[in-house]
């Protein structure tokens, strides 16, 4: 099935306004949900469609939905997760840009299913052209009676607007994102109370990112079962994959979960290979938090079976020999590329972007940092690798939110899997400035610290 | 500036009423983030007394408006450039030659990362990422994204705005 369902009418001229999007089939969904289904109803088919949160988490959506606590005459809110800032993320910006009535829709029949009439887009402030994007389809969705008091007769009252945020990761994280749109420093809350709970001002909340909401427009029109009918396994539906790094394809790819790997990277319909003819050195499959692989397990797991663009194979082998689908912001690195220095990097984003909350990441994120830039330019000890590994530990599974465990992992994992090319920048301090490891030999060498 | 020259213009008044209104009646201090955007681009900065004057718009202390404005990275509660140039420098940038754009730009406008130039026009900063990685390596101006950086693209939008400093702002 090589059908897409949130990207089927990209192509279309105009698909950004209201009219064209009508045209093309837009907020039937809508009218059938307010016709003839109750919120209920709409829960109920988003449960059998298996669709998980696209954002990175990867938690069955439905199941989350079901949460939402629901007491009498308090009000509950609906959230859209527009936050998006994990590097090699910018899926959510492309479905915004170009087919924004697709995730109004989105909103409206969520919202209707958990019976909220107050809802929120919170998108990060450096997208603010994309906000204005937001906002005129936000107008025509209003000046065609899809938000509003009684929405098409219905009864259902939604309003709905755009909130910016100011340039911090952290805000992606839901309770950091709750608090930032009540107006202060986006600090993560500790759980319980979970949002659907305790969310925006005391109320109960549900929070989704923007491809999760997009995918219950395909969800209603088509029924869950339908739905479920794409993918693989309990990998169900399509993903949207942003694809970065040096491919000679860069961008962004709806794909029918289950292709293979290999696939994506090589063919002409997804990445169209490796840029200049280089040799594939590593992949980050899901954004920077996710463990990276090195090429002999990209496109093949551990046991040497076929590697599949879903949450579980990417995931075989768990953090040993595998890693993670995540937000699907998948990272291609050649030859010429030192994981160090990358890895250096994604530490000084970790460090940049932590609130500050918790010791264990304001100070491990820097410590980290500071290690891995002097072994990167070559004034790195042997034990420097060991008193890496051990920060990383002390940060994970620590802190009040997984910005620290998103810290930790990208570290782990270089030094499980490229520990050789570490030592080779501590063995040869002078050589690691001027140039790069190159591959990593899979023969010579097996992870170590499992 | 005295407390008494800090005022926004009637259309950017209303903005701030239209922000507002995005919010139950008693909720106003969620439309801080968005206010304080609005102040920013009139203002040039957040200065304190611009940030005590946020606070009086939305009835809400001082304090809260402070920590605010300098917990998240696109406030400046200093003073900066008509122009900010800012550079993504993360991952998939970085291997796009991020770092070969920023050498370019400081040593065109004889500045370094996160300095302004003496005419108060540009300032250089070199900022986490940005979600273009695809299109990299790129700088955001303003509120403008410019993506697929060559020195060429650098060389014509410096020229751009140093003509109309103010291209760099999307307008209400």
């Amino acid at each position: 099935m090589d059908r897409k369902l949130l990207l089927e009418h990209i192509g279309v001229e105009g698909i950004h306004t209201h009219d064209v999007y009508r045209k093309q089939g837009g907020y039937k969904a809508v009218e059938k949900a307010l016709k003839s289904m109750s919120p209920d109803d709409i829960v109920e088919e988003v449960k059998k469609s298996g669709l998980r949160g696209r954002g990175g988490a990867g938690f069955p959506t439905g199941m989350k939905w079901s949460f939402i606590a629901k007491p009498e005459g308090v009000p509950r809110h609906f959230l859209c997760n527009a936050d998006e800032s994990e590097p090699g993320t910018f899926k959510d910006r492309y479905l915004m840009e170009k087919i924004p009535h697709l995730l109004i829709e989105g909103m409206i029949l969520s919202s209707y299913a958990l019976g909220c009439n107050q809802s929120y887009i919170y998108i990060r402030g450096e997208y603010m052209y994309i906000l204005q994007i937001l906002e005129k389809a936000i107008a025509e969705a209003y000046a065609n009676g899809w938000l509003g008091k009684n929405i098409k007769g219905s009864g259902f009252d939604l309003e709905l607007a755009v909130s910016a945020g100011a340039g911090a990761y952290i805000c992606g994280e839901e309770t950091a994102l709750i608090e930032s749109l009540e107006g202060k420093r986006g600090n993560p809350r500790i759980k319980p109370p979970f949002p659907a709970v305790k969310g925006l001002w005391g109320r109960p909340t549900v929070v989704n990112n923007v491809e999760t909401i997009a995918a219950v427009v395909p969800i209603v029109n088509e029924g869950g079962d339908a739905y479920a009918q794409f993918g693989i396994g309990r990998s169900t539906g399509t993903k949207l994959i942003s694809a970065a790094g040096n491919i000679n394809k860069p961008g962004v790819y709806e794909i029918n979960m289950g292709i293979t790997v290999e696939e994506f990277i090589y063919s002409d319909t997804y990445c169209g290979g490796m840029k200049n003819g280089k040799k594939l050195k590593a992949c980050v499959p899901g954004g920077s938090s996710v463990p990276i692989l090195p090429h002999y397990l990209v496109c093949k797991t551990a046991a040497g079976e076929d590697r599949l663009m879903s949450y579980e194979s990417l995931a075989d082998g768990g953090f040993v020999t595998g890693s993670m689908l995540g937000s699907g912001g998948f990272v291609v690195y050649d030859e010429d590329q030192c994981i160090v220095r990358n890895t250096w990097n994604f530490t000084r984003f970790y460090h940049h972007e932590s609130c500050g909350q918790c010791s264990p990441c304001r100070e491990g994120t820097g410590w980290m940092e500071k290690v891995l830039h002097r072994l990167d330019y070559g004034h790195g000890k042997m034990e420097d690798i060991d008193l890496l590994w051990d920060i990383q530990r002390k940060i994970e599974g620590n802190t009040i939110c997984p910005l620290g465990d998103a810290a930790a992992w990208p570290v782990a994992a270089a030094i499980r899997h490229f520990r050789e090319e570490f030592e080779w920048h501590v063995n040869e301090p002078k050589l690691c400035i001027t140039k790069n490891y190159g591959l990593v030999n899979e023969k010579k060498f097996e992870p170590v610290n499992a | 500036m005295s407390q008494e020259n800090i005022q926004l213009p009637e259309d950017l008044l209303q903005e701030v009423g239209r922000q507002i209104a995005k919010f139950p009646e008693g909720m106003q201090k969620s439309a801080l983030l968005n206010v304080l955007h609005i102040a920013q681009a009139h203002f040039g900065h957040l200065s304190e007394p611009v940030m005590d004057y946020v606070a009086r718009l939305l009835h809400i202390l001082p304090i809260e408006v402070y920590e605010v404005a300098t917990f998240y990275s696109m406030y400046d509660t200093v003073p900066v450039g008509k122009v900010k140039l800012e550079v993504c420098r993360t991952g998939p940038c970085m291997i796009e030659g991020a770092e070969k754009i920023v050498s370019y730009i400081e040593h065109k406008l004889g500045i370094k990362d996160g300095e302004t130039t003496a005419d108060g026009m540009f300032t250089l900063k070199t900022v986490e990422c940005l979600g273009a990685c695809g299109y990299a390596p790129m700088l955001q101006a303003g509120e403008k994204f410019h993506e697929h950086l060559t020195e060429a693209k650098v060389d014509e939008l410096i020229e751009k705005y140093r003509n109309n400093p103010k291209a760099n702002y999307l307008g209400l």
